[in-house]
């Protein structure tokens, strides 16, 4: 199990053992799985009234393929944990937290401090992500 | 041309401070180099053969004339006097300190600039025509669209860590100053049947080591969901481009190996779920971003009147003027390419003296072109003789547009830490060998492009004539191209064969251009004679 | 000789160990033998420079030369610019690089 160190969701953690996305469709009692880069988000839609949990793995944060997987599951309808675990960069946090995350694990704990500046430092965003409930600048301009 | 209002400031402020943070930390030890690298790239700043380069955003090309003259003062104060502007319209300083950078940044963001996603995987500063809002041919002024752009690709958080670097240009006319063809995504705007403008896409051009033309994969995207287009296009990119091999993660190659079609089916059905999502700004925006384009006060019914006895004024003229669609003005382009000078760099003073005539004769504004070249868009012409009397003064009258003068050349060996050769000195030396007025004339257009590496920031695949500098056992070398375009009618170059010294290719480039003189039919440009007499009889007087 | 170069991680410099410590002048250069990796990885821990590589180089009667022209170059400067190498404006400063 990884550690949580940042968790934006009032809910109970859930910590069911996360399962591979291929194992997740054959595996009906799972409520847990693990993305990995190369994995396709979307053989997930069937199968979101039992997820509970989703671990995006970030074998290294310069691979941006999770930011895409998050967003589409959260586009589809997801509403449970979406946890960034793996090579978590400051300076990415915001960026995830926009993507439709809500939960980071990082494979070694970030500077508290440094990280809660990071993920409040825009106060105003350039697009809607339709995801994290934030309007976009030309949403206020056009108001 | 565009102001930010208090949210656009907002934006530029916040990231000078992120970037501030990100220095202390990287200069406490909170950062490894590893770590920082890919956080200072978004912010242009690069570790080269001499010491930290810092590029500034020049959004597609245009300037005041209160950011040019900061960017003047900025040579002075935090590097060596001058800067080099570069291909991609923005410009570049060779000698930058890292701890002032986040200075830097926090004078450039006082007059609406930055150097955000200048560099790094991420959705690159967009470029247009250099003559955008001046020119008698264009369908629109395409920068509306680029500003638009500008602004959803800033910080996009889906996109910021792509497989590789992303480049979009878009344009609004025939003739085609942009390469738009040898960008990730090149965008048309274009009018349909029923008069309405929408945005023409292409996607999968670049050049590098694999050059390739992008296809056609929308003829028609309308205005009210442009965004929502290019997201889909970039979600498949960054869903499914390649991450094994730096060498093959561009958008091209992705394109290539699914094939343009399948491409373009990932991409549609990509749109038809975004377009479910409220993600596209409304059109109102647009017309918002419009206000900031129109017309500056021309003077109605301006001479169009040219006393052209001074027969180096009626030269540069000739050569470096384009027609305005205002009677009365001209789109007039300062070279920065003089005879055996260092192509696209510019000192302090020049570059403030030029601000200094945009204020007082284009309506205050200049534009970068990807040729390494600084336009005044709006000059009216009775001015003209005046501008260009301070222009050849400060030695910036050159008169070599798009002449083999007009070399389009990447910093090479002597500053850059990819490279494999020098370029600079190839430049200097080919515009000295052809540096009469007189050559220049007879050869005509001819557009030569040098790169000091396989990566083309040089555009060599895409010049009349190309080169390319490799390292051959220790040594420069360097491959001579034939037959690239970038215009409406872009193709790529193919090699003449073994390469040459630097004198060497030198000759090479005398002895083609015999040939062309030699074949020359009529009004033919370079290009057009060797499209039409093909490879073989300038392989035979070079290698003969 | 195996010769240390990298740069200075706050201003960027090109800069040359010399066995203590780092220089500005390539002629400052010690040969670092076997020790090139160890010393390029302490060095850049302790931030004293950023991007250390290690490179062939040979002592003449001149002074320190590296093999290849790349870190020549980055040892002199831009060869177009003189007047912003080490020794400004002095015509025969290039003539060793290239």
């Amino acid at each position: 199990m990884v550690e949580v160190q940042f968790r934006f969701r009032e809910d109970e953690a859930v910590n069911d053992p996360a399962v591979t996305v291929d194992a997740f469709a054959a595996q009906t009692n799972a409520t847990a799985v693990r993305i990995e880069p190369g994995d396709d988000a979307r053989d997930l839609l069937p199968h979101l009234d039992r997820l509970s949990l989703v671990e995006v793995s970030f074998p290294a944060w310069t691979d941006g393929r999770g930011y895409s997987s998050a967003r589409i599951l959260r586009e589809a309808g997801y509403k449970g944990e979406m946890r960034a675990v793996g090579d978590l960069v400051i300076d990415m946090l915001h960026h995830l937290k926009r993507c439709g995350f809500d939960a980071f694990a990082p494979d070694k704990a970030l500077n508290d401090q440094d990280a809660r500046t990071a993920f409040d430092r825009w106060e105003n965003v350039y697009q809607a992500t339709a995801v994290d409930g934030r309007p976009a600048i030309w949403a206020k301009r056009h108001g | 041309m565009y102001k930010y209002d208090e949210y656009d400031q907002q934006m530029v402020d916040t990231r000078v401070a992120e970037f501030r943070d990100q220095v202390r930390r990287r200069l406490a030890g909170d950062l490894t180099e590893d770590q920082f690298k890919p956080l200072r790239l978004q912010n242009g700043l690069y570790l080269q053969l001499h010491a930290y380069m810092l590029r500034v955003a020049v959004p597609y090309g245009t300037l005041n004339s209160a950011q040019m003259t900061l960017l003047g003062d900025i040579a002075d104060k935090y590097d060596r006097g001058y800067g080099h502007f570069t291909t991609r319209q923005n410009i570049q300083y060779n000698w930058i300190k890292l701890e002032d950078t986040p200075d830097i940044l926090a004078e450039l963001a006082k007059v609406e600039m930055h150097a955000i996603q200048t560099s790094g995987n991420c959705i690159r500063n967009i470029s247009s025509d250099q003559y955008a809002g001046a020119a008698a041919e264009e369908i629109v002024d395409p920068r509306p669209y680029a500003e638009l752009l500008r602004q959803w690709s800033s910080f996009h958080p889906e996109f910021l860590v792509l497989p590789r670097k992303f480049k979009i240009a878009v344009i609004a006319s025939e003739t085609d100053r942009a390469a738009m063809r040898l960008h990730d995504i090149g965008i048309k705007m274009v009018k349909n049947d029923a008069g309405e403008i929408g945005a023409q896409f292409y996607a999968g051009g670049g050049m590098g080591r694999t050059p390739m033309i992008a296809p056609l994969i929308r003829d028609f995207v309308p205005l009210d969901q442009l965004i929502t287009y290019a997201e889909a296009c970039l979600r498949v990119y960054n869903r499914y481009g390649r991450r094994d091999n730096k060498y093959k993660a561009r958008i091209k190659i992705l394109v290539h190996e699914l094939g343009r079609d399948e491409y373009v089916r990932q991409v549609e059905e990509e749109f038809a779920h975004l377009l479910t999502q409220p993600i596209e700004p409304p059109l109102a925006e647009l017309e918002r971003i419009k206000t900031h384009f129109t017309d500056p006060g021309f003077e109605a019914g301006a001479s169009d009147d040219l006393d052209l006895t001074d027969p180096d004024f009626r030269l540069w003229v000739e050569r470096n003027t384009h027609a305005h669609k205002q009677a009365g003005y001209v789109i007039a382009t300062v070279s920065l390419k003089p005879v055996g000078g260092i192509p696209g760099d510019a000192s302090a003073d020049q570059i403030r003296l030029m601000a200094q005539l945009a204020k007082d004769y284009s309506f205050d504004e200049l534009r970068v072109t990807h040729a390494q070249n600084i336009v005044f868009p709006h000059v009216k012409k009775a001015d003209l003789y005046t501008v260009w009397q301070a222009l050849d003064a400060a030695g910036l009258a050159t008169a070599n547009l798009d002449t083999v003068g007009d070399i389009i050349a990447c910093p090479g060996l002597d500053y850059c830490a990819l490279a494999n050769a020098r370029s600079i000195p190839v430049a200097q030396k080919i515009s000295e060998r052809f540096g009469s007025a007189e050559r220049q004339a007879e050869i005509g257009e001819l557009k030569l492009k040098i790169s000091g590496c396989i990566n083309a920031c040089g555009h060599h695949h895409a010049g009349h004539i190309g080169i390319l500098g490799v390292d051959k056992k220790g040594l420069e070398n360097y491959q001579l191209l034939l037959g690239g375009s970038e215009g409406a009618d872009t193709s790529l170059g193919q090699i003449t064969g073994p390469g040459f010294t630097e004198d060497g290719v030198v000759d090479a480039i005398e002895k083609a251009t015999e040939v062309y003189l030699a074949n020359k039919q009529g009004e033919e440009r370079f290009l057009d004679t060797y499209r039409r007499i093909g490879m073989a009889p300038f392989k035979e007087a070079i290698y003969g | 000789m195996k010769i240390l170069t990298g740069n200075d991680l706050k201003t960027g410099a090109v800069i040359w160990w010399t066995g203590v410590s780092w220089s500005l002048d390539v002629n400052d250069s010690a040969d670092v033998g076997d020790h090139g990796a160890a010393l390029a990885a302490r060095e850049e821990g302790a931030r004293n420079v950023v991007g250390a590589y290690i490179v062939d180089g040979a002592k003449t009667e001149e002074g320190v030369r590296p093999a290849h022209i790349k870190e020549r170059i980055r040892a002199l400067g831009p060869t177009v610019r003189l007047d912003l190498t080490l020794k400004p404006s002095d015509p025969a400063a290039a003539d060793w690089v290239i």
